[in-house]
């Protein structure tokens, strides 16, 4: 039985996919088999992000209308032979996706991988309720911003009550708080809410604190998740949390600001 | 620039602002997502406070807050000093 993790937000452009392609492969880089599934139907990326984006045939849609097996529509990742993708279709729309459809895949995935990563589109519609709807744990991505901090705190409502789990009655789902695009320096301007404040209001566990980085541009400018850019801040955040999820106790890193000379300060910028 | 906006920086702090918004907005959309009879249970749980106590509009407040699968009725009632 495979685990079904969601990566979530509400609101759009805080890092979902990003999150969704380095999660799955730092799980796959240990070991663990690992499909990543794009639920943004109508408008992928994932595979850009991952960087496989020329090597789609069939995608998730063609899967459940029966057009193409699941082994059809799985792409291998070129780097990690335990790492596939499977890929939204570019062409139809949200309401292709159906709960049993969704399920049937779904289960046919859990016999073969030991993970599988939901990548959720932006918004509380079909594709965002459809891919948090099978989870057994949930990642909240969220900014410092007030727009994406309440968006998140009403997709946690929606975990706790739209879901499977929820449903039947089982424990409810897992839910982790990852936060993303974290500036310490404006956050000691008193520019950005501090990560106590988010995690104040949204009382969530913290998983993972990302911080602002251009590495995650250029990553993505290169279809390699940020997580295989070893030098970089975000890609050993990135490295951190998928430690935690799997059960380690690591403190969290980057939250301090770096110290500036007083050259730096008057004309650092 | 740089130089004018270290010594400006200290004034500015805008994350607190938006922390005390989202404070408020978040308790508010919790409300809105809980049962519909809440505002009307508001209502009259104001009007029978009224006849013991002069309070104002705002001071009773009800919401709904969920804790794994519990619910917890939550009701505030500011008296007045």
């Amino acid at each position: 039985m495979a685990r079904i993790i969601v990566v979530t937000s509400g609101k759009g452009g805080v890092g979902k996919t990003t999150t969704s392609a380095a999660f799955a492969m730092g799980l796959a880089e240990r070991g663990f088999k690992t499909v990543v599934i794009d639920f943004d139907v109508g408008l992928r990326n994932l595979d850009l992000i991952m960087g496989c984006e020329r090597r789609v045939v069939y995608d998730f849609v063609n899967v459940i209308s029966g057009e193409a097996n699941v082994g059809q529509a799985l792409i291998k990742d070129k780097r990690n032979p335990n790492l596939f993708i499977l890929p939204a279709s570019q062409t139809r729309d949200k309401e292709a996706l159906t709960v049993e459809g969704v399920g049937k895949v779904l289960d046919e995935l859990s016999a073969e991988f030991e993970f599988i990563i939901c990548d959720s589109p932006a918004g509380i519609e079909k594709g965002a309720t459809l891919a948090m709807y099978y989870a057994d744990d949930a990642i909240v991505v969220t900014n410092p911003e007030v727009s994406s901090v309440r968006d998140s705190d009403r997709m946690i409502g929606i975990l706790s009550s739209k879901s499977r789990r929820a449903e039947q009655n089982l424990d409810g789902i897992r839910e982790f708080l990852l936060v993303t695009r974290y500036s310490p320096e404006r956050v000691q301007r008193g520019e950005m809410l501090a990560l106590e404040d988010v995690q104040e209001i949204l009382s969530l566990d913290l998983i993972g604190v990302i911080p602002e980085s251009p590495s995650v541009l250029n990553s993505s400018n290169a279809g390699v998740p940020v997580i295989l850019d070893r030098e970089s801040n975000a890609g050993q955040a990135y490295n951190d949390m998928v430690a935690r999820y799997l059960g380690e106790d690591l403190p969290h890193r980057f939250l301090k600001a770096e110290k500036k000379g007083l050259l730096g300060r008057l004309f650092g910028g | 620039m740089a130089l004018l906006d270290y010594f400006r920086q200290r004034k500015s702090n805008s994350a607190s602002i938006a922390k005390e918004r989202l404070q408020i907005l978040v308790a508010h959309d919790r409300r809105v997502g809980g049962p519909s009879y809440l505002p009307q249970l508001e209502r009259d749980l104001l009007k029978v406070i009224r006849k013991y106590v002069a309070v104002d509009n705002d001071a009773v407040s009800v919401s709904v807050e969920h804790d794994g699968r519990q619910e917890i009725l939550e009701l505030n009632i500011v008296l007045p000093d």
